[in-house]
């Protein structure tokens, strides 16, 4: 148990995803203009990641190694993880519109989103088990949701901000998601 | 568009880092040292330049076009993986130890919005040949952004310059006077976000400063005329 605790809290904050990991940037850039719009991709992204990573794990173990084909994860993986966007958009339009009006937008982004990936994939090289998985995914998306949502608001005073010519838009968002980097990167000195 | 032209427009005009905004996450991910910035280089270049290779031919081909198009994205997702898995062997067999330092970074490849955007936007409406000297292009323009962010990083952050390092051949540059105590903050995550967003403004900087300048040349001309 304590093993799983610390487990989510590195996933969490240690090696945040977006921080120190560096995966997820583009809609981390992309999406942060709103906050509405980077709640919608963080509860996005933290639904797929869920389900894909799971898929990928349980094929993973059961299939690819049992078969020993390891090197077609990559092409697996992603063929996986294209379909199960799909499917969970085509899913979610039938069973609840509601929800779909308010992720749907962001889904088809996810499958270039190198985040979804990622984490399939560290989830084998860190040999993580069925359980550890599970945890790791979810606060992983935690994660990402925490980091793009505080993002997002500072980048809603940002555009209020005087900012010199050159710096407007991305490279100040850069900037400002370095002092958040310090911040979370010291909990681990 | 003369072929000049357009192996250039990858470098300047629509450079894929600095212009579009695209494959963000190995930009910051791997630039810690020079050596891995050319590492992913050549893989990118390796992976671009076939994938639009053989999505021109696919797409060049009517009868074969006709199958794919309702598919093209996952036919296209399907293609690129090949080739990245094809990289990741012989990386594995060749360069491990680039392969250990790049680690997750080379089957993300598959996922860099820069191949498939290439895929999508160019390879899939020119011939070819036209292909891939775009895709040499976009790979040259991504490579000597990222090697720019590297320089940047590594000679701040170590002091050193790594260009390539094994066990037979040795490129190291060591600046003694930052050997001695560099900013390390430039080597960890905070430091890539820095870098690349100062590099950026200076960039910006730059070419609106040049954008001005041929504005007034035409006015002169205009007014002189």
């Amino acid at each position: 148990m304590d093993n799983l605790i610390a487990l989510a809290f590195s996933a969490f904050i240690l090696q945040n995803i977006i921080l120190t990991q560096f995966l997820g940037i583009c809609p981390f850039i992309g999406v942060s203009t709103k906050r509405s719009s980077a709640l919608g991709m963080g509860f996005a992204v933290i639904f797929v990641m869920l389900i894909s990573s799971s898929v990928t794990w349980v094929l993973y173990t059961y299939v690819l190694e049992t078969l020993d084909i390891v090197y077609m994860r990559t092409i697996v993986f992603i063929l996986v993880i294209a379909a199960l966007v799909q499917m969970v958009e085509t899913f979610l339009k039938k069973v609840s519109p509601s929800l779909y009006k308010a992720l749907g937008i962001y889904l088809p982004l996810i499958t270039t989103n190198c985040a979804v990936l990622g984490v399939a994939v560290l989830n084998i090289t860190n040999g993580h088990s069925f359980i550890e998985m599970l945890v790791y995914t979810t606060f992983i998306g935690l994660g990402f949701l925490f980091v793009i949502y505080i993002f997002s608001m500072m980048r809603e005073k940002l555009g209020r901000a005087p900012v010199p010519k050159a710096f407007k838009g991305a490279p100040i968002a850069l900037i400002v998601a370095a002092v958040l980097a310090i911040i979370f990167t010291r909990f681990g000195d | 568009m003369t072929k000049k032209e357009n192996f250039l427009k990858g470098i300047f005009k629509e450079n894929p880092i600095f212009v579009a905004l695209l494959g963000l996450c190995p930009t910051l991910a791997v630039t810690t040292s020079l050596e891995n910035a050319i590492g992913m280089t050549i893989a990118v270049i390796f992976v671009l330049v076939l994938s639009n290779f053989i999505i021109s031919l696919i797409m060049h081909n009517d009868k074969l076009a006709n199958l794919v198009k309702p598919v093209r994205i996952p036919v296209y997702i399907v293609v690129i993986a090949t080739l990245v898995t094809v990289v990741e062997m012989l990386m594995h067999a060749y360069l491990i130890e680039l392969y250990n330092s790049l680690g997750i970074f080379i089957p993300l490849i598959v996922v860099n919005c820069i191949i498939l955007g290439r895929a999508e936007a160019f390879a899939s409406e020119n011939k070819p040949i036209d292909s891939v000297i775009d895709g040499l292009g976009m790979a040259f323009g991504f490579g000597l952004a990222i090697m720019l962010v590297s320089i940047f990083r590594e000679f701040l952050g170590a002091g050193v310059l790594t260009i390539w390092k094994s066990l037979q051949v040795d490129l190291t540059f060591i600046f003694d006077f930052l050997r001695i105590e560099p900013i390390d903050m430039f080597i960890k995550p905070a430091g890539a976000f820095i870098s690349l967003g100062f590099i950026l403004a200076i960039i910006i900087a730059i070419t609106n400063r040049f954008k001005a300048r041929m504005a007034e040349k035409e006015k002169e001309v205009k007014s002189n005329g």
